[in-house]
């Protein structure tokens, strides 16, 4: 039976609906603004920097990576011990904190037991990553520049670098377990289900599906690291002229250091209008490396990702 | 034909023809037997004095009202219950005469006998050769791993459908597929027994129909036990059946799963003993 002409009329004014939805559209908008703003507040910024700095980078180019601290002549001055710094760090972090932390991580979800203690850790871990990073500058002082100081040499990398990887570590068992709490419990009991070990099971099962979320805190913890300052003053990171004689890695470890945001934050305080874009310049730098490191991790994830 | 080449399960089939009827109960040897188990999570008793003995090469149903503790059972039987840790089992679980929950055994080796497919498909999300050569590689099962893994499809009856794309994921399959391939990495390991939770639940009856086919081969070869809350289901392939059910506890308001009647399928559906039983499997009881 086709439906009369009259019911398709009904039907018709039905389904097109009623009134303009004038809550929803403002809404709508709302949320655009909010998006706008933050971009432009970004936007402005980068400007800002870019229109400061990338004079010096490109009169400059290569020269300005491999140039050293200079607080009197702004041509000269450059980012090398920066950068060397930030790297002799980020060793630290990465061979440090990343398998303290992921290991931390898989035995508090996949192992410990679901008791009042391990839930009392769980807490306190969250507390630590909120807290402020100038602490763990003083912790960095206390012990690895004054209790390690016969291993570490006092103010040196080596003790900027193990601040850092504390200071990153929760962060790194935090992202960790919650990517293994992602993945579903299903896929362990398929692996028990085929009588496979506990530690079977997380090696060959759930490692590998909570692997790209793994990687992405680290590199957050990574990004996290390149960009802390102001423990790094504490524990020594010098703000003035330091050697880039070819000393040995183990030298460079054991001697003063600064890093890519030290160096922005002396150039910083330097009054003079060319330093002023030198900081510009050592800015785009360090966010260039940032960058750097983001682009790699996620490549990273990808081709893990695709694995199987 | 010589029946001294034949399996005993194919003997016992061509003695059941003869008679002509099926398998009967009380012929073959016990695999499992339950005896008084009841379990715990927490405070709160799931089940309690359960006695059955599985047979082997036959197909045994659990059937009863969700929450009766069909699954609770159902995984006390290859200890996937130790993953709970609320989880408490009393009783006694026997395996051939070997108490399951006795000192010293291995729960990974008790998994390795007694295979599990589950409710909802869930095979790893890796390649489907790598699904079913998972088990056996980490078994240490000898052998050509090609050819124990096209053996596994073919006895589940998903190797013409996959034989060409053996490196893609096991994902992409479709749901009666997959739960196909979970049956084919179960079947890789070598059980002697395969538990099913309600394997067809989250299927279509293209997919469960196939399944339920796939089951009548797979018990020339395995002892079955099924959970379905499908009763149809267990009349058409099952040939034991345990009906449960959920009793108040003496105290407090929470329902405790008790085993009410267990016999052979053709009792239970067209003769059973207890008037619950008759109850439920006629449809008056929900
Ligand atoms: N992991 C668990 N923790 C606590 N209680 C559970 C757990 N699993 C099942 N139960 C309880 O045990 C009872 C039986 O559940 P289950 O065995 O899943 O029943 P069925 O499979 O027959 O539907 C239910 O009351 C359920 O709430
Ligand atoms: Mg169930």
């Amino acid at each position: 039976m086709a439906i009369s002409p009259s019911t398709q009329d009904v039907v018709l004014a039905r389904l097109k609906g009623r009134r303009v939805d004038l809550k929803g559209v403002l809404f709508e908008a709302l949320l655009l603004l909010a998006l706008l703003l933050s971009l432009s507040i970004l936007i402005t910024l980068m400007a800002d920097v870019l229109r400061g700095g990338l004079g010096v980078l490109t009169e400059r180019g290569f020269g300005f990576l491999t140039a050293g601290l200079a607080t009197f002549s702004a041509d000269t001055a450059g980012v090398k011990q920066g950068i060397v710094g930030s790297m002799l760090t980020l060793v630290f972090v990465v061979l440090l904190a990343f398998p303290l932390g992921i290991g931390a991580a898989v035995y508090l979800e996949e192992y410990a037991p679901d008791t009042t203690f391990t839930r009392f850790i769980n807490v306190n871990i969250r507390n630590l990553a909120g807290v402020p990073s100038i602490v763990y500058g003083l912790l960095g002082l206390a012990l690895f520049v004054e209790v390690f100081r016969p291993l570490t040499g006092g103010t040196t990398a080596i003790s900027g670098g193990l601040t850092l990887a504390v200071l990153v570590l929760p962060i790194v068992v935090i992202t960790a377990a919650e990517a293994l709490r992602a993945v579903p419990d299903s896929i362990r009991e398929a692996g028990f289900g085929v009588g496979a070990t506990r530690w079977e099971v997380v090696r060959s099962h759930v490692l590998p599906s909570a692997a790209p979320g793994i990687l992405t805190g680290t590199v957050l913890s990574i990004s996290r690291a390149l960009g802390e300052t102001a423990p790094l003053l504490l524990v020594g990171a010098i703000t003035g002229y330091i050697a880039t004689g070819g000393q040995s890695l183990v030298e460079q470890m054991r001697s003063s250091f600064t890093t890519l945001p030290t160096v922005v934050y002396s150039y910083a305080r330097l009054p003079s209008q060319d330093f002023r874009e030198v900081t510009s310049a050592a800015i785009i730098v360090l966010l260039a490396v940032i960058l750097l490191v983001n682009a790699i991790a996620i490549v990273l994830r990808n081709r893990y990702e695709r694995k199987w | 034909m010589e029946t001294a080449t034949l399996t005993p399960i194919v003997q016992r089939g061509l003695r059941a023809r003869e008679r002509g009827g099926p398998f009967v109960p009380g012929e073959g040897r016990t695999v499992i037997e339950m005896a008084d188990l009841s379990v715990y999570y927490g405070d709160f008793r799931a089940v309690r004095d359960i006695s059955l003995k599985v047979e082997e090469h036959l197909i045994t149903a659990f059937i009863g009202p969700s929450g009766c503790g069909k699954t609770t059972v159902l995984r006390c039987l290859n200890r996937m219950n130790d993953l709970i840790e609320i989880a408490r089992v009393e009783g006694r679980v026997s395996y051939h005469g070997v108490d399951l929950y006795g000192k010293g055994i291995d729960p990974v080796e008790v998994r390795r006998r007694i295979g599990m497919v589950f409710q909802k498909p869930n095979p790893f999300p890796k390649s489907i050769y790598d699904n079913v050569s998972f088990g056996p590689k980490i078994a240490g099962i000898e052998g050509d791993m090609d050819e124990i893994v096209e053996l596994s499809l073919r006895k589940a009856a998903l190797w013409d459908e996959v034989k060409d794309r053996l490196k893609e994921s096991g994902m992409s399959l479709s749901g009666g597929q997959q739960q196909r391939l979970c049956i084919a990495r179960c079947i890789a390991v070598q059980p002697d027994v395969i538990l099913m939770d309600e394997p067809c639940s989250a299927l279509d009856p293209i997919a469960t129909a196939r399944i339920e086919d796939l089951m009548q081969e797979l018990k020339n070869d395995y002892s079955i036990v099924i959970v379905t809350h499908n009763m149809q289901q267990a009349a058409r392939v099952s040939d034991m059946t345990a009906f449960f059910t959920a009793e108040v506890a003496e105290s407090g308001d929470r329902r405790t799963g008790v085993l009410v009647e267990y016999d052979t399928t053709e009792k239970i559906f067209t003769n059973p003993s207890e008037e619950g039983t008759e109850n439920y499997v006629t449809g008056r009881f929900g």
